[in-house]
């Protein structure tokens, strides 16, 4: 009864001076008129739709440009012109000589680069921590931060020197072994660690930014009674450190689940040749090169969408999961 | 940090703590190796850095900056510059204007659907069209092999957005209010009144810009088929690393040019990649402070 007083006190203001804004009452406490409210706001709606205009172009009509996956897509005719063929390029995908190393090679290096990339930020976070120095500490993190800003351009073309026959890693890997130096991107398997390695040389240290900040936050307190509780440093990082960094943690592996398969195509482009196809072609690279390079356009969105679906499955089930066993979820 | 407690220092602490030490050093010796390698590589003398295998802690045998100067007279890297420094330019702009735009709508309390309308936005973050159809919608609307493909597609990201909009929610009303009883208008507001209390969010966006443009070849391989006069810088280095160096080195006036043909692809990258790391560390608590915010409200 009281609300509904005030909310007719509100909107009284509100009619008697007629500017529409807030004073100290809220808005939420107003009744809401959308033509009043547009003519009043036209500026922030005008705004509002120059925003909107962005989104629809460059996201909303290229969601709805995937129809072009189920037509036989021709430029000249258009998306509503082409002809409807169904689930036709899905099945010369799945029919195609290709499918097979494309899913295997995307799966593992997404797997690898999870199993690899996504703890490593957080072990080299959790040992800078124990750090008190306060100068190293700084030291290292400049240091570790430095490969991210390095162009993929630059990094692969770092990798594909370093492992090419008489490369300093691969002079390396042949001292310790006994054997002459060879390429190592060609050697069948190998091209999937070394775009992981690759990709923990350029993501460590950032990666680890936010859990560093986390952890700088932990209150002391907390440290002191596990102390006099006597907990060991061991302990400590059980019972204290990790719990504080969980949800952080968590909320990181959601992100990643949904991107795990969408091994991006810039660096694959760079570091695959003829070579070593059968290990280092994925899904995007294939969509690169059918799409734009042949411009067969119809395959390629079908290719594309079949693994944006993917990604969008792995990220709500990975979302539901934590959300059932850790309580902690993104949506 | 002030410790009230300490810790007794057992042989297992000692033990850890050397461990630690010998890990931080072996990540910091492996970030920094490559680049090292790379700046000494570049001024090596030629015919011996092409024998060497392994890694080249110090210029070998003499100091030579012939391939510098070899660098400095092919005309594509420069063009590549030009058009990089202008991408980066032009996609400031257009990110810093839209952002706060953006920003300013979605935070402001007297705007009813922000929150309908943030959810339909961060729904693209969820799920694309792909490089495919998005291509197509580039190609339709006539931005193919223009400077447009490169800078508009990506000039506001819903990350960026979280951010400018997180930070002006931090900002009262009543500045607001204040400021339009003084009569100023909604733009106004947003660049002379919220913008200058938003300063470091808006440097991170700026930054994350930069560095974005600065890095990416990926669209001008998309978007840029035949204009090559276009290219930016990482597209020239590209060709300079991955096809061949020969159009540098045969153009010199040195003897034997071909010989530097290792030296010119590593003065390339000095060259190309030397700013940005110039730069970073004085700008690297923009960054720090952008990340720490945008996982917190992601």
């Amino acid at each position: 009864m009281a609300k509904k007083k005030k909310n007719e006190e509100a909107a009284e203001i509100v009619m008697t001076d007629g500017t529409g804004y807030r004073y100290g009452g809220g808005i939420k406490n107003v009744p809401h008129n959308l033509a009043v409210d547009m003519r009043r706001n036209k500026m922030v709606y005008i705004l509002l739709a120059l925003i909107l205009v962005f989104f629809i172009i460059f996201h909303y009509i290229p969601m709805a440009g995937i129809v072009m996956a189920f037509e036989k897509f021709s430029i000249t005719k258009g998306i509503f012109h082409s002809k409807w063929v169904g689930l036709k390029n899905f099945k010369d995908f799945f029919g195609g000589p290709y499918v097979g190393r494309l899913i295997r090679n995307t799966v593992a290096i997404g797997v690898l680069d999870l199993v690899l990339n996504f703890p490593a930020p957080i072990i080299f976070a959790l040992i800078l921590n124990e750090i008190h120095q306060k100068r190293a500490k700084k030291t290292i993190q400049t240091i570790s931060y430095m490969p991210h800003f390095i162009s993929a351009v630059v990094a692969c073309g770092l990798v594909v020197k370093f492992v090419e026959a008489g490369g300093p890693i691969s002079e390396m890997i042949a001292a310790i072994k006994g054997t002459k130096s060879v390429n190592l991107l060609n050697q069948k398997q190998n091209f999937w660690l070394i775009y992981v390695l690759q990709n923990m040389w350029q993501g460590i240290g950032y990666g680890s930014i936010i859990y560093l900040s986390a952890l700088s936050s932990v209150d002391q307190e907390l440290y002191e009674a596990a102390y006099v509780d006597g907990a060991g440093r061991w302990r400590q990082m059980i019972h204290v450190t990790l719990p504080s960094i969980t949800p952080m943690i968590i909320m990181m592996l959601i992100l990643r689940m949904g991107s795990i398969f969408s091994v991006g195509a810039d660096k694959i482009l760079l570091l695959y040749g003829p070579a070593n196809y059968e290990y280092s072609d994925v899904i995007n690279s294939y969509v690169y090169r059918i799409g734009i390079q042949e411009a067969n356009y119809s395959l390629a969105a079908a290719v594309g969408l079949f693994n944006s679906i993917i990604g969008t499955i792995m990220l709500i089930t990975t979302n539901q999961i934590t959300k059932k066993v850790a309580g902690t979820s993104m949506f | 940090m002030e410790k009230s407690f300490h810790y007794k220092r057992s042989p297992g602490r000692i033990i850890f703590l050397i461990c630690a030490w010998i890990f931080l050093l072996f990540i910091t010796v492996v970030c920094l190796m490559p680049i090292w390698h790379v700046i000494m590589a570049s001024i090596s003398n030629p015919t011996e850095l092409n024998v060497t295998r392994g890694i080249v802690l110090k210029p070998l045998k003499n100091v030579d900056i012939n391939a510098y100067k070899m660098i400095l007279k092919y005309q594509k890297l420069w063009r590549g510059y030009r058009n990089t420094i202008m991408y980066c330019v032009l996609a400031c702009a257009l990110t810093g204007v839209m952002t706060v735009i953006a920003g300013y709508v979605f935070s402001r309390n007297r705007f009813r659907f922000r929150n309908t309308f943030m959810l339909l936005i961060s729904f693209t973050m969820l799920f694309n069209g792909g490089m495919i159809p998005t291509y197509m919608v580039i190609r339709k609307i006539g931005f193919l092999d223009t400077v447009w493909a490169i800078v508009v597609p990506g000039c506001i990201g819903v990350f960026n957005i979280i951010l400018m909009r997180t930070s002006m929610q931090g900002i009262s009303d009543a500045l607001e209010e204040a400021a339009r009883l003084d009569g100023a208008n909604d733009f106004v507001i947003m660049f002379r009144i919220i913008l200058p209390l938003c300063k470091a969010t808006f440097a991170v966006i700026m930054l994350f810009t930069i560095v974005g443009q600065w890095n990416n070849y990926m669209s001008a391989l998309l978007y840029l088929p035949n204009k090559a006069n276009l290219y930016p810088l990482q597209m020239e280095l590209r060709t300079i690393l991955y096809q061949s160096t020969k159009e540098i080195t045969s153009a010199s006036d040195v003897n034997a040019g071909s010989v530097y043909a290792r030296s010119v692809e590593y003065a390339a990258i000095v060259v190309a990649t030397v700013p940005i790391l110039l730069v970073y560390p004085f700008v690297q608590k923009y960054f720090v402070s952008g990340m720490t915010i945008g996982a917190i409200k992601a």
